[in-house]
């Protein structure tokens, strides 16, 4: 796929992959194998039926094509960005034993962005049934949760804290990596579908989840909120100006679009030299972000070494490109300021540590040992704390849901939560993950809210499951009649 | 039945209690009715604007408004002031956000608490008194102005108090002198105090914290970092509170005032000093075009005071 010079693009924010042309696509499709029994359906969270599309687009019916992914996967657009292919549809597929994989992320991406530049959408007819959902939180678990709903008829309508809608997609994704104008016409397509987006509301403290199953009418609640609240790692000098989380950085400059400051009013932190702790792709995305900002040095400390770094190989590799100085097998251990005890500070370096890897940890990766006596000092202006986020509080103070004792919900599995009628999914439930793994979760619990209201679904499972000699998918007969 | 986001939310009405204090009332009926002492919110005046955090002056659930007391003092309060008249709309508002300050735990004995107010703080703390009063407590109120032409809201504070203590820097109206000289007085006058609550920049409760740390008297104070989302996701507003961090916008923004490290919290307040001065200074320059120069303020408060909001 045709990409911006890394040179020029690390100083702009427009998209670095350029996304195929008409052709590219074609020859692309043609070297998939058509397997009979494809392997690259399991290794999609949302099991999009990969053969079919791709068939369909070298028979060039790519209105097809993107019906064949809309019936499963609502954001093509945005999937085939950033999706970790490597790990999913493309680790598993057959051409990728001897050869390079298909580009199957590369090819979802043409025809969710074909079908946004021909205005498809898979809005099919929709019959309300009465039934009225919420969703709190706008991000991808709570979008394809929102679109779900909204196709079996319920009235859906999601609530979103920040001003505008599309969660982590829109504050943490940059631009570069997935253009805001992508997000707006997928939210659009869901729009269409029926679907209210009611932004600047914080769910539990406006009102509760209590009010939203009684007072508010809503007869199930998804909770989509993401995890959020960042970690940090607790060595001296945090509180140095000049500190600051991945989130914190990339919500300035994506959502509130500091990187256009002042004609924007939301500043960014200023400095030449950046160092980011952390190797996932939320630490690649801060550190291209610094780029982009205007840093002359941008360093990656992390703590394991580049085979266990978390990001998709296609950030990794980029970063690479643009020029991001890479401190492998390191570890902060103080971040040092300029003025005389660290108090009122600015940050004008970081000490840190050599790491050796040693036996596998409880998460199957080696775990890091210092080497003593390797430590040394990196110069640097700002440094950005992107090792992962706990779970965001709110829901867990004004609501009596059950979590678990790292702060998550708990849920069953089927996603439902201990208050009935509310369900739950993507990071508040399983910590941080990617946005299709959400949207599989949200998917899911689209999938047990239908089953709870009792909304007949085609496919469904449970047609021979009955309550009271009644089919699971009657349910609502049987309660109107005992109404 | 829900209306949450009829954005813009419309300004009702508003009162200037000075050159740089006013009060906004802003229709959002089901913010009104959420809202609890000790709460704030976060606003954006408009859609290239910044999220400012406010702490909530008031809230009235029958008239479905919210109050907001701002002081003009950086670029974005400036610009409101100018552009929030009654009739405009903000263009976010959100909330109510934070742990609402514990107040019927204490009061339930009747107990006597000071309600402190300094500066901005001043407006945020009437909730909170107006509470401890209907919870039964008995009500100190202290609060401080810099001279008689900045007080306002002394009848409301009358109202809500039992006593009431008002001290100006010049002595230009009620005692002269400090909040704290006001807390010692009362704290005199009253050994059996069972809290302290004081909101005010930080330097003054950190004053408070001090003057009631060798009587042991809990003392709450509302900490006002800096803060982009409100919702625990961006931790820009960490405080260290004792040997912990906190996120002021979910884990507070009350916390123990003899806990909080007070240095730090001023110290990260200044985080974007040279980009709110150059912020400043453009948006004067471009009023200065706009205008005869008459208009142009004598005196330039401190920028940074912007982002301590109230």
């Amino acid at each position: 796929m045709p990409e911006r010079d890394p040179k020029e693009r690390a100083r702009s924010f427009q998209e670095v992959a350029c996304g195929y042309q008409p052709e590219h696509a074609l020859r692309e499709a043609e070297r998939c194998l058509l397997c009979p029994d494809p392997k690259c359906i399991e290794g999609c969270p949302v099991s999009i039926d990969i053969p079919e599309f791709i068939r369909r687009i070298t028979a060039k019916d790519y209105r097809g094509a993107y019906d064949t992914i809309a019936a499963t996967n609502l954001l093509p657009a945005i999937c085939g960005r950033v999706c970790p292919q490597e790990s999913q549809c493309e680790g598993v597929c057959t051409v990728g034993e001897s050869l390079e994989p298909v580009a199957i992320g590369r090819l979802e991406r043409w025809v969710g962005d074909l079908a946004l530049a021909e205005g498809w959408s898979s809005a099919p007819y929709i019959e309300p049934n009465g039934y009225r959902v919420g969703i709190v939180g706008s991000g991808p678990a709570g979008m394809a949760c929102a679109a779900d709903m909204a196709k079996a008829g319920c009235d859906v309508t999601v609530y979103e804290a920040f001003q505008e809608p599309g969660g982590v997609l829109k504050y943490g994704i940059p631009d570069f990596r997935l253009p805001n104008p992508v997000i707006d016409a997928e939210i659009e397509n869901l729009r269409k579908l029926g679907v209210k987006f009611e932004c600047n509301t914080l769910v539990g403290r406006l009102f509760t989840l209590s009010d939203m199953l009684d007072e508010m009418g809503y007869h199930a609640v998804f909770i989509g909120t993401g995890a959020g609240y960042p970690s940090m790692m607790g060595i001296p000098g945090e509180s140095l100006n000049g500190v600051l989380s991945a989130n914190e950085l990339l919500t300035r400059c994506n959502l509130m679009r500091a990187r256009d400051f002042p004609k924007y009013d939301t500043p960014l932190p200023a400095g030449k030299r950046v160092a980011v702790i952390g190797s996932g792709n939320t630490a690649m995305d801060a550190r291209r972000v610094s780029l982009r900002l205007g840093a002359e040095k941008v360093t990656c400390i992390y703590r394991r070494s580049r085979a266990e770094s978390p990001a998709r190989a296609e950030e990794l590799h980029h970063a690479e490109e643009e020029g991001i100085e890479f401190h492998w097998l390191t570890s902060p251990i103080e971040i040092l300021g300029d003025a005389d005890g660290g108090k009122a500070g600015n940050v004008r370096g970081m000490r840190c540590i050599r790491m050796a890897l040693g036996e596998p940890d409880s998460s199957g990766r080696p775990r890091p040992v210092p080497m003593p006596g390797s430590e040394f000092e990196v110069a640097t202006d700002i440094v950005v704390y992107a090792i992962g986020t706990n779970a965001n509080p709110i829901i867990g103070q004004t609501s009596k849901l059950s979590l678990n004792k790292r702060g998550y919900i708990e849920t069953d599995e089927n996603l439902a939560t201990s208050m009935a009628g509310v369900y739950a999914g993507g990071d508040i439930v399983t910590g941080a993950a990617t946005v299709i793994e959400a949207m599989g979760a949200g998917r899911r619990a689209a999938r047990s809210m239908k089953k709870y209201l009792g909304i007949y679904q085609e496919d469904s499972d449970s047609k021979a499951e009955r309550l009271f000699g009644i089919p699971v998918y009657e349910h609502n007969f049987a309660r109107l009649r005992a109404a | 039945m829900h209306s949450a986001a009829a954005a813009p939310y419309e300004i009702v009405a508003r009162e200037d209690f000075s050159d740089v204090t006013f009060l906004l009332e802003v229709r959002h009926p089901l913010m009104a009715r959420a809202a609890r002492p000790g709460q704030f919110v976060i606003v954006m005046a408009r859609p290239e604007g910044e999220r400012i955090p406010l702490t909530l002056a008031d809230f009235d659930p029958q008239e479905g408004t919210i109050t907001l007391v701002i002081q003009a003092v950086g670029k974005t309060t400036r610009e409101m002031q100018q552009a929030c008249q009654v009739g405009a709309g903000l263009h976010a508002l959100v909330g109510p956000m934070g742990i609402p300050s514990q107040i019927a735990k204490i009061s339930a004995a009747a107990k006597k608490v000071v309600c402190v107010g300094g500066g901005l703080g001043v407006a945020p703390m009437f909730p909170q008194a107006r509470a401890y009063k209907q919870a039964g407590a008995y009500v100190i109120g202290v609060v401080g102005y810099r001279n008689k032409d900045l007080v306002f809201w002394e009848d409301k504070f009358r109202g809500a108090c039992d006593e009431l203590v008002l001290c100006t820097n010049d002595g230009s109206a009620g005692m002269k002198g400090f909040v704290t000289d006001g807390l010692r007085v009362a704290l005199e006058k009253h050994p059996d105090v069972a809290e302290v609550i004081a909101i005010g920049p930080p330097v003054m409760m950190k004053a408070c914290a001090d003057a009631t740390r060798a009587r042991k008297v809990k003392t709450m104070v509302s900490v006002n970092p800096i803060m982009v989302d409100g919702t625990g996701m961006c931790g820009g507003c960490r405080v260290k509170v004792g040997d912990k961090v906190k996120f002021a916008c979910v884990d507070g923004p009350d916390f123990d005032g003899h806990l909080v490290d007070f240095d730090d919290l001023m110290a990260r307040l200044t985080r974007f000093a040279a980009q709110e001065k150059m912020a400043l200074e453009r948006w004067l320059d471009s009023c200065r075009m706009m205008k005869p120069p008459a208009e142009e303020p004598a005196e330039l408060p401190d920028p940074f005071e912007e982002v301590r909001g109230g």
